[in-house]
This record gives C-alpha cells, structure tokens and sequence, in this order.
C-alpha cells in the first residue's frame, strides 16, 4: 500500500486537521489551493531546487562516523549532514519553500516563530535575500537562552519580538504569530517553523523537508548498494524527523525511530515529550499529542534544548506512532549532553543539542544490531549556537 | 424552543438589541465569578458568554491573555467552571449563558461527559473558537443531544459559501467578529460591519451578533443599528483587570457600565 497522507482536509487517521479562529480559515484555504498548484509548476520547482543547491548547498552529504561506530560496536553509524546547511541546520530547506510561496502569492512581509532561533535565522536569512520584511516571535525566556540568534537575527534585518506571555517560551511565540497574522492577513505570509500548525503547514513543512529523505534514499544506493536499516532523529516540533522519514515510510525494511527530549526523565513533569508521556488533545491548529493537564490546560515543558521545547509535536507523528510505524522513545538531558561530547571529541562535529538527542539514541541502538547493519542519524543542526548553554552548564564563563 | 432562542426571538419580536456581556470565569478570583454574573444582569446583560480559561488563548488579545493567566493562577478548570454556571442557576433560571473557550480542555474532559454536565449545570450554548465547522461534524451532535446551542463564528474573511455551511450547523445566533485581529483591537469599521451583515443575512435567519472592538456605549450604539446582538468582552476585563485588588468594587464597576450600553441599545428602538 503507497502512504498518501495527509487526505484533502489536512487529517493524518484522527490527527491534524484545522483547528483555527474562523478569520484563518480563508487564508488556509487559499495557502493550499496556492500550493496545490506550485508544487506541480515546472517554473517553482526549478526555482526551489536552484536555491537548495546554490543557496542552501544541498545536497548535503551522508558521511560515514567510523571512529564513533567503533566506540559504540555494532551497527555502522552513518550521519546526515543538515548542520552543514546555510544558516546551520535543517530549518533552511523549509523556509527557502515557504518564502517562495509567499513571494508567488504576493506577500510582502513574513512572520515566524522560533524557539532556539534556528527557524528564525531561517526565515530572517531568506527575508533578506527575497528583499521581504521580517517579524520573528520568540519566547522571552529563549530571547535570554538564545542571545547570538537573537543578535544574528537582528543582523539580517529582522525585527525580533519577545514574547511575555504563557511560559514564554516556543508555544508562546507560536500563539503570537497566530494573533500576528489574523490580523495582518491580507500583506503576511506566516512561516510556520515545524510540522505543526493547521493544515496545510504540516503537510508543506514535511514536502519541503523531505528532500532529506530523498537525498538519503539516493546517498544509500550509491554509497552501500542498499536502503539503511534504522534512521534516527530528534522529534520537537518534528520537521526534520518527518524530512528524513516521509520517503521511507512505505519501505517495511526501514526501522525509524524519533527521539523526544525526556528533559530530567519521562517520571516527572520536566520533559518535552508528548508522544512517549502526553495524551491526543488539540493545540496551535491541530489535533496531536500534547502536554496537557487534567483540566485540558498547556503544561510548561521542559528540555536543555530549545528548539525541542515544546508541548505538541506534529500530527503526522502522532499518526505514526498509532499505526506502530515510528518507534518513538526519549532521552534525557543528560544523555543528550554526553552524546554531544562524544560526537564532538570523536569526529569533530560539534552538534546542535536537538540533534544530540537522536545521537544519544544512536548510541544505545547500535550495540543491539550487527556491524553489516546501518544506522542514518539525522544531524539536523550544528551546535554552535549552544555553546553558551553547555559553558553556562559546565559552571564556565565566556566573553 | 431553548432558552437561548426563545430569549433571542423574544427581543426581535420587542425589537430590542441583544446585550451579551463576557468576561473569564475564575477571573480575577473564582468565588467572585457567580456575583459578577449577577451583576452582568441587574445591568440589562441578555446573554452571558462565559469564558473558559485555557492557557494559550491564541485568537484572543493580551487583555483576556492576561484574563486567563489570573484565572489559572487559581486554578479554575472546566469543571469549576460548569459549578459556577449551577451556583448562577439557583438563582437566575431565565438568562441564558453561553460557554466560550477553546477545545483543548473539552477535548481532555471528553465531548460526551463535557455535554452533559454542561446540560446540566444549566448551560445553553457553547462557542469552541477553534472548531472550524469543517470539523464541526465530530463535535455537534453530542452537543445538540444534550440540548446545547452551538454558535459559530463570522469573519470578514469568511466566504459565502462558508457562510451558508457555518448557517447550517448554528444554532442559537452567530458571532460576527468585526476586525481581522485578536479580541480587544481598536479599530471598527462600521459601514463595513453593515455590508458584511447584510450580505451574511442572504443565509441566514439567525441573529447575528457583533463582537471585537466595541468599549462603549458609542461603539455599542453604531453596532447595535445594523445587528441583532453586541458582545462586550475586553472592556469589561479591562475593568476586572483594574478592580483586581479590590474584588469587592468589581461587581458595581460592571453593572455600571452594562447599564450605560444597555441605554446606548434602548436608545435606538425609542
């Protein structure tokens, strides 16, 4: 059976959907309809596919960890290379699509969340280039935690706005793009950050990112003459797990696994883990797992990870994991540190800390599988915006 | 006929407006939220929309943002809500209320059990913001079995083939927000609201009801001349927001002011 999901109201089995105030509901529908046809337009697809080889500097390369496959034993760890994109991580391959989307629809100003800043450098970056105003919506909290985005942004001509609301954190800044954009509907494209959000976002941020996938599809073939046994990634929002998985999803012989941040431990409260810890609620515009209480309330999350910090995951996951075709699971802060030394002391890779998560994960499957096997590892992002955070956590000062 | 319509076809046929008051259940504090529906009434409310504090309120502004976040400090749930709702009952069985939130928490408590209790604690009618009526089919008719009005929202963006869809599930009356933007924005548009109202009213009978942007009796005297209904919801939060350190003066600050838009709308059929 071929996966063609999501069906035309955005629904993944019983998730996703549109879940929005009725002033969006026009403009959602317009956003599909316009992707509908510009995913089919020889003319966008050239255009998309000339900036991710000359702007991005796709494809990115699948490399080879041998010293790290050798600590480990077992299965041969193979790394995808999205840390080397521009602007550092995954995030690039959907911003580039959505601002040529809203460049197509006549959009002169784009608006974004973001939570360790990577979405927004993103869609700053891609502002800049496509001469569109920039407005980014970040977490107060993250502001502080994530200050050289802040300022990297700022460089690129975006304005950045704290958001004091809620925890104000991801989830925050995400509800004040959503009040940003139901009122600025007619000059404002939003460009929503991870596969969440109503429909169509989920279904457009996985098509845009699942050049991942397909690159790694190719990369396989050509570099081991077959498809990979395992893939693995970190899971937030889940953009560049759903990149990596989407073109695997109906190969039976691939096993996927997505990692959730398991913060201080799945027992307690402080993690980010929807999927391995939370129930089916409804939250940002559509149906998923979220962190919820009793009352149907958000609970504040937490993760060493910004960019993993969040309450709901996309609904295309939370399908995937009732169907019983993702394993999902999660790592701890702790864990996730000590896969970021390791990485960094034994390739001389400095991760991203979201992505040290998966690397974590990599590091307890590999001993359980043979050295003839293969496990892909989606590096989604380099860790150069977390050095702070890992010195702060190290008791060092820097500058 | 329900509560909610009878109450409605009752003001048509007297050709009065519809007053419709909101304010946050649990806001500023929850032993306070059954005086100040009381308080709604004696100053001229014929509906109340009873909000539902939910931690990310994202149609609505930083006013009933921060109206929630006082509610939750106390932490006033769905279940507390519908206890306010019984307590308002023992006293007042004729004013019809309306429950206004997000679906989230009604999703955790579950459809069936959210409809019934909400039955029967007195509830009339129900406004979920974030339930397009595209998705309305898995939510309505726990609801209607249960004898709960479901109201939809209206926008400026919403199409006619929308309207006539949102026309065909509604019940009780329709919502129409004046402005694209949040709860609590400044701008109204009036010429613009009658426009829209009449080309909605090609679909519908329903009475339509007009929120976002009206504050005073100005705003609900321009509104109330082209709808059926005007709600009034950040300025009267503003005013709890005001009052918060001193509960005891909240009560008397929102029956004046209901007063004062209640003469504002008998103005217009003397």
């Amino acid at each position: 059976m071929t996966y063609a999901l999501p069906d035309v109201h955005g629904h993944f089995g019983r998730y996703g959907g549109q879940f929005v105030a009725e002033t969006l509901m026009e403009p959602l529908s317009e956003l599909a309809q316009a992707y509908a046809s510009l995913k089919q337009d020889p003319a966008f697809i050239a255009e998309l596919d000339r900036d991710l080889r000359d702007y991005v500097g796709r494809p990115s390369p699948l490399y080879h960890a041998e010293r790290l496959t050798a600590r480990w034993g077992g299965a041969q760890i193979w790394l995808k290379r999205e840390d080397l994109n521009h602007t550092g991580a995954h995030k690039i391959n959907n911003t580039v699509g959505q601002a040529l989307l809203a460049k197509h629809l006549g959009k002169t100003r784009i608006i974004a969340e973001t939570g360790a800043g990577q979405h927004g450098v993103a869609s700053a970056t891609i502002a800049a280039r496509l001469g569109l105003k920039c407005v980014v919506y970040m977490g107060a909290e993250d502001v502080e935690r994530q200050s050289p985005n802040v300022y990297r942004m700022k460089l690129l001509g975006a304005e950045v706005v704290p958001v004091q609301s809620g925890t104000k954190t991801l989830k925050d800044a995400l509800n004040e793009a959503l009040r940003d954009w139901v009122t600025n509907v007619d000059d404002t494209f939003y460009v929503i950050g991870t596969v969440a959000g109503p429909h169509p976002y989920p279904m457009l941020v996985r098509d845009f990112n699942a050049v991942v996938g397909r690159e790694v599809l190719q990369q396989s073939r050509e570099r081991f003459g077959r498809l990979p046994d395992a893939l693995v990634a970190c899971v937030g929002g889940g953009s560049n797990a759903i990149g990596l998985f989407y073109p695997f999803i109906d190969e039976a012989g691939v096993e996927m696994y997505g990692v959730e941040a398991g913060g201080h431990g799945l027992q307690g409260d402080e993690h980010a883990a929807p999927l391995s810890a939370g129930r089916p609620g409804v939250l940002h515009g559509n149906r998923t797992y979220v962190m919820a209480d009793d009352n149907g309330q958000i609970m504040p999350t937490h993760s060493i990870s910004a960019g993993l910090d969040y309450p709901g995951v996309g609904p295309e996951h939370a399908y995937l994991k009732d169907i019983g075709r993702v394993n999902y699971t999660a790592v701890t802060d702790d864990e996730a540190l000590a896969a970021f030394h390791e990485l960094t002391r034994s390739e001389g890779i400095i991760p991203a800390l979201e992505s040290s998560h998966a690397v974590a994960y990599a590091k307890k499957l590999a001993p359980t599988m043979t050295p003839e096997q293969r496990i892909i590892v989606n590096l989604s992002g380099r860790g150069d915006k977390d050095i702070f955070t890992i010195a702060k956590l190290e008791g060092i000062e820097l500058l | 006929m329900s509560r909610l319509q009878s109450t409605l076809s009752g003001l048509r046929t007297a050709r009065r407006k519809a007053l419709v008051p909101y304010i946050t259940a649990g806001d500023p504090q929850p032993d306070l939220t059954v005086e100040l529906m009381h308080a709604l009434v004696r100053g001229g409310a014929d509906v109340i929309e009873l909000g539902i504090p939910f931690s990310d309120p994202m149609a609505d502004g930083p006013t009933i943002q921060l109206a929630c976040e006082r509610a939750l400090r106390h932490g006033t749930g769905l279940m507390d809500v519908l206890g306010m709702v019984a307590r308002f009952r023992e006293q007042n069985t004729t004013t019809p209320v309306v429950l206004m939130g997000y679906l989230n928490p009604v999703e955790i408590c579950g459809l069936d059990r959210f409809a019934e209790r909400a039955a029967d604690a007195g509830v009339d009618g129900v406004l979920i913001v974030d339930l397009a009526v595209e998705e309305a089919p898995d939510y309505l008719p726990a609801l209607r079995a249960r004898g709960l009005d479901c109201i939809f929202l209206l926008a400026p963006t919403t199409t006619d083939a929308r309207v006539e869809a949102i026309a065909r599930e509604a019940s009780g009356y329709l919502y129409y927000v004046s402005l694209k933007g949040v709860t609590g924005a400044a701008t109204l548009d009036v010429a613009d609201v009658e426009r829209r109202l009449a080309a909605i009213r090609a679909h519908t009978d329903l009475p339509l009801a007009v929120g976002f942007g009206i504050r005073d009796a100005d705003s609900a005297r321009a509104v109330g001349r082209v709808a059926d209904g005007v709600v009034v919801g950040s300025a009267l939060v503003t005013e709890v927001e005001r009052l918060q350190d001193h509960p005891d003066e909240i009560a008397a600050r929102l029956e004046s002011r209901l007063r004062e838009l209640r003469e504002a709308l008998d103005s217009l059929t003397e």
